[in-house]
């Protein structure tokens, strides 16, 4: 089964990505733009998508600065 | 004969119809389509060089520290207690217009490649860099940012340090950055290896990364032609790199070497598998057999010609004998580096291509290194001076104060701490002195003595008058060794030219080529490798021609290795060599709005090698507190970078030009006791003063010189 | 007494550890695939880019072979040093609070900066005065310190010379039990009046006195 695993910086930590997109958006025309957050994006073919959550919290995110989530297969 | 359906095709790889007639005439056949891909690698200009082999013949190569010569994957010298220092500059021009960061970051994967290759670990990278002018154009403060982040990115991950290195801005370069890297490496004399493959039945194995579709067609399509509309499309070529997967290759090499594991090794560069099998072969009077099957693949169903011109990078190959490939994959597995036997070393004379056994191209290895036809260039000096790039700049400032708070504002002569900030210069632990404080790199030896390393080239200059401006890189660079009490050992050197089919340019390529020459010969420098890079040239023109020389050179004592900052309170100052400033091809002339037009100031050769001489033996006995050659400029910016570097100011008398430029000639030096100098005033106080012209604050001068790129680097 | 400095694939400044160890001890490498500490009595996780700092810097060197060994022999109360890399390994590994995130420039800084000795009284500054200044050279992307929780700070930034955004100014930190210590920038870049400053000597100094003296119980 395909899996896609999205990270993303826990709200409250500072996120200078996130604030560099956020500022460089206006420059090239974009407005109304706000409360940008860069994460990663991991996908994966798994047997066993039961394995998921327990691989998101010991490899592939880091549970103190980072939260993730599942999408849905199908989605 | 060459038939309507054929031609296109070679047309479209850059093969000209007079090179597929030869290549029909010496296989005696139709090439293949493998055999046509790998033709029109080899070929091209950026392989072959085959508009400026004749013409490199012209510089000098021998010398008695000389190891290797130019030939070689990298150049090499001799710096005594039994180690040698190899080193080598190369372009990454092409590929960094279309993608910077990657074009930068391979650039440098692939020097650290050529250097490791003949066994020599890493120990420096330096990088001479153009861009546009970054006041005026975004493109080029993108360009700029993007490279030094690539730059960055690949040293500091591979952990070799980068220790020096220069960036010039001129719109001259607008359409067509420059980002030449250079690497230096240390090995002992017995670690040194050729790329020479020898031995029939000896087994060929492949390291490194997994071969996927990067730079397919770079080499022919890329560097060999201008750029013009389109080149988006050209981004799938784009390399990309990965320092982890290199770093792992390095150190499995240098370990295979140091077992005496390998009798050959060669890097995987532009044209891939093609021109290392073909130069190993060659070298070694041998051929090859390739099975592209074995190739370990990144995408699948890859075609052979593909692979066997695939430029993923971090790839190595070398020849094992059979005996002993047990044990070359038991270290590379330890290192991760994906092991595989792809071929065989033959008897034959020719390169044959199988997939899974089956024969898909063979061709003799001469038609692919020794048959590209090399043209002679047609020089013709151009009836007026040659000035593509519109005029920029027409202040006129009142009094030399401000004309030096300018100049140190500017961008080619601001703080570049922008940019060294991002780059790790000192892991290893050999770095004597770090950026900004001295006029070379310096990095210790085991034995208490050090080597110093430079790279030098002025465009603008060039433009101005050829041979006399490549013949000052030569002398500025051993100026900067000489500051820092070193003797120069050897120089690599990269040409960047535009077209050279057209009269002018090649006219500026054999007059700068001779002007090196002749300053090697003037210093007894040896020229032992270097890199070509030509048509650098978009619809609006070509680039000034830079030559960029990179020189490496020894001191005795590591302790003693120069500043040039002023050091100490009442230190006396003096000028040092036959300095004759003119305004010609001048930063303040540049400022002015005046176009690159020459002459450079004449140099009397002897007068320079005194003066050489006599900086390095006194920083040598530790006579000189600091040494700084006078550059661009001119005396009154080096007095400036003095002061500020040493944060202390100076009060001196002279009449000399400030802000003419004569590069490669003269020095600032101070110290306690200035012996048979002529002492033009003393070290001290807060303020840089020139009595009578000009006086400004140390603080204000280093203000000035602080913000420049930082606002370009965002 | 002898250090054991770890080397993953990727790590750039274990030779640099090992030169700086050995002006003050005997000095080893730890292959990353061997659970095999060779009996020393002090270890090292140096600077450098292991596994390319892939996913997250440290996040894939915490799962070597040899960091079990590395985390027993720290459960057992034997010094372990993280510097740059080695810092964020061993905060990936639960070793060590708190998190090391990229830099507020998101760009990699070079810098030599000064540290202030906050906490004298641990196995690797206990050749230190509380409150002295050491100038020593940072290098790195991702040194940002973050820890929600309660820390015990050994080494902050002195004013203006924090580098990266880190919270409280902090450049190291330790773990509860004091054995365990952590800091982005490079004490092992300042051993040698050559090269640069000689502060960084102080920290290898007071792991060998540690070790010697068994000072911090």
């Amino acid at each position: 089964m395909r899996a896609r695993v999205l990270v993303r910086p826990k709200e409250g930590i500072l996120d200078p990505q996130g604030q560099a997109v956020e500022r460089a958006l206006p420059a090239l025309g974009f407005s109304g733009v706000s409360n940008v957050h860069v994460g990663r994006l991991i996908e994966l073919e798994v047997e066993d998508p039961e394995q998921l959550p327990a691989m998101c919290e010991r490899l592939l995110s880091n549970p103190l600065i980072e939260d993730w989530e599942i999408e849905e297969p199908g989605r | 004969m060459s038939s309507i359906a054929s031609s296109p095709k070679h047309r479209q790889l850059g093969l000209t119809d007079f090179e597929y007639d030869r290549i029909l005439e010496r296989l005696g056949r139709e090439p293949l389509e493998v055999e046509l891909a790998m033709l029109s690698l080899m070929w091209s200009e950026h392989c072959a060089y085959k508009h400026s082999r004749r013409l490199l013949r012209r510089l000098p190569t021998q010398g008695k520290h000389v190891l290797m010569g130019p030939g070689e994957n990298a150049g090499a010298v001799d710096v005594g207690g039994g180690l040698a220092v190899a080193f080598k500059v190369e372009s990454h021009n092409h590929p960094s217009a279309v993608e910077p960061f990657q074009g930068a970051a391979t650039g440098v994967g692939g020097i650290l490649r050529d250097v490791f290759a003949v066994g020599a670990r890493p120990i420096a990278v330096l990088d001479s860099l153009r861009f546009g002018d970054p006041d005026t154009s975004e493109r080029s403060r993108y360009l700029l940012e993007r490279a030094v982040a690539g730059i960055g990115h690949y040293g500091n991950s591979i952990g070799v340090p980068t220790v020096g290195g220069e960036i010039y801005f001129e719109p001259s370069y607008e359409q067509n950055c420059l980002i030449n890297a250079m690497c230096l490496g240390l090995a002992p004399h017995e670690r040194l290896i050729r790329s020479a493959a020898a031995g029939p039945g000896n087994v060929v194995v492949l390291l490194g990364a997994l071969t996927g579709r990067d730079g397919i067609g770079g080499a022919s399509v890329l560097a060999s032609a201008e750029l013009g509309e389109g080149d988006e499309a050209k981004r799938p070529s784009v390399q990309i790199g990965d320092p982890f997967s290199e770093k792992k290759l390095m150190e499995c090499c240098l370990e295979l070497l140091d077992r005496e594991l390998l009798v050959s090794l060669q890097d995987l560069g532009a044209a891939g598998l093609t021109s290392s099998a073909s130069e190993m072969a060659s070298k070694g009077a041998v051929g090859l057999d390739i099975d592209v099957a074995h190739v370990p693949l990144r995408e699948p169903g890859m075609e052979p010609f593909e692979i066997m011109i695939s430029e993923s990078q971090e790839r190595m190959l070398c020849v094992v004998e059979p005996a002993r490939v047990d044990e070359v994959l038991a270290v590379c597995e330890r290192w991760e580096t994906n092991p595989t036997v792809v071929g065989e070393v033959t008897a034959s004379d020719r390169l044959r291509v199988l997939q899974d056994g089956d024969v898909v191209a063979d061709v003799p290895v001469s038609v692919l290194v020794d048959d590209c036809p090399l043209y002679d260039l047609e020089p013709r000096a151009p009836a007026a001076p040659l000035d593509a790039v519109p005029h920029i700049g027409d202040e006129r400032p009142k009094n030399p104060d401000e004309t030096l708070l300018n100049l140190l504002r500017s961008a080619n002569m601001c703080s570049r701490r922008p940019v060294w900030e991002q780059y790790d210069p000192i892991v290893g632990s050999r770095t004597v002195r770090r950026p900004d404080e001295a006029d070379a790199a310096i990095l210790a030896l085991p034995d208490g003595s050090a080597i110093a390393v430079s790279i030098d080239g002025n465009g603008r200059r060039v433009a101005c008058d050829p041979r006399a401006g490549a013949a000052e890189a030569v002398f500025e660079c051993a100026a900067n060794l000489a500051a820092v009490g070193a003797s120069p050992l050897g120089l690599t050197n990269c040409l960047n030219f535009g077209n050279p089919e057209k009269p002018a340019v090649a006219w500026q390529l054999v007059e700068a080529v001779e002007g090196i020459a002749q300053a090697c010969e003037a210093l007894e420098v040896p020229v032992v490798g270097g890199n070509v890079s030509l048509y650098n040239e978009s619809p609006d023109g070509a680039i000034f021609p830079t030559p960029v020389i990179g020189m490496v050179g020894k001191l005795p004592d590591a302790a003693r290795a120069g500043r040039l900052g002023f050091a100490q309170e009442g230190d006396e100052i003096a000028i040092v060599g036959s300095f004759a400033p003119a305004r010609a091809g001048s930063e303040l002339a540049k400022l002015e709005g005046e176009p690159p037009v020459g002459p450079l100031p004449f140099k009397e050769v002897q007068a320079v090698r005194d003066a050489h001489g006599a900086v390095r033996d006194g920083i040598r006995a530790g006579a000189l507190h600091s040494a700084h050659d006078i550059a661009e400029g001119g005396l009154a910016v080096a007095l400036a970078e003095c002061c500020i570097a040493g944060g202390i100011g100076a009060k001196v008398a002279t009449d000399v030009d400030l802000f003419g430029e004569d590069l490669g000639s003269a020095f600032v030096v101070s110290g306690p006791r200035l012996e048979g100098l002529e002492v033009i005033g003393r070290v001290g106080g807060g303020q840089l003063e020139i009595e009578g012209r000009l006086a400004l604050a140390v603080s204000a001068l280093r203000e000035a010189r602080a913000g420049g790129l930082a606002a370009s680097l965002g | 007494m002898k250090f054991g400095i770890v080397q993953f694939p990727g790590s750039c400044d274990d030779v640099d550890a090992l030169g700086a160890a050995s002006r003050v001890g005997e000095a080893t490498l730890l292959w990353h695939a061997e659970r095999d500490l060779k009996g020393v009595d002090a270890v090292i996780v140096p600077g450098g880019f292991s596994y390319g700092d892939y996913l997250r810097a440290g996040a894939i060197a915490r799962f070597a072979p040899v960091m079990e060994e590395v985390a027993e022999f720290a459960r057992a109360g034997g010094p372990v040093l993280g510097i740059c890399n080695g810092f964020q390994v061993l905060c990936e590994a639960g070793l060590l609070p708190g998190a090391l995130l990229p830099n507020t420039s998101l760009r990699f800084v070079f810098r030599q900066v000064e540290l202030e000795v906050v906490d004298p009284d641990t196995p690797f500054t206990c050749a230190c005065a509380r409150g002295e200044r050491l100038s020593i050279p940072v290098k790195h992307t991702t040194g940002r310190y973050y820890a929600p929780g309660p820390v015990q700070v050994v080494l902050r930034y002195a004013r203006g010379h924090n580098p990266n955004g880190s919270q409280d100014d902090i450049a190291g930190v330790r773990n509860e039990a004091g054995n365990v210590f952590g800091l982005m920038p490079h004490p092992e870049h300042a051993v040698d009046r050559l090269t640069g400053s000689t502060d960084g000597l102080k920290i290898f100094e007071s792991i060998r006195e540690h070790v010697e003296h068994r000072v911090f119980a």
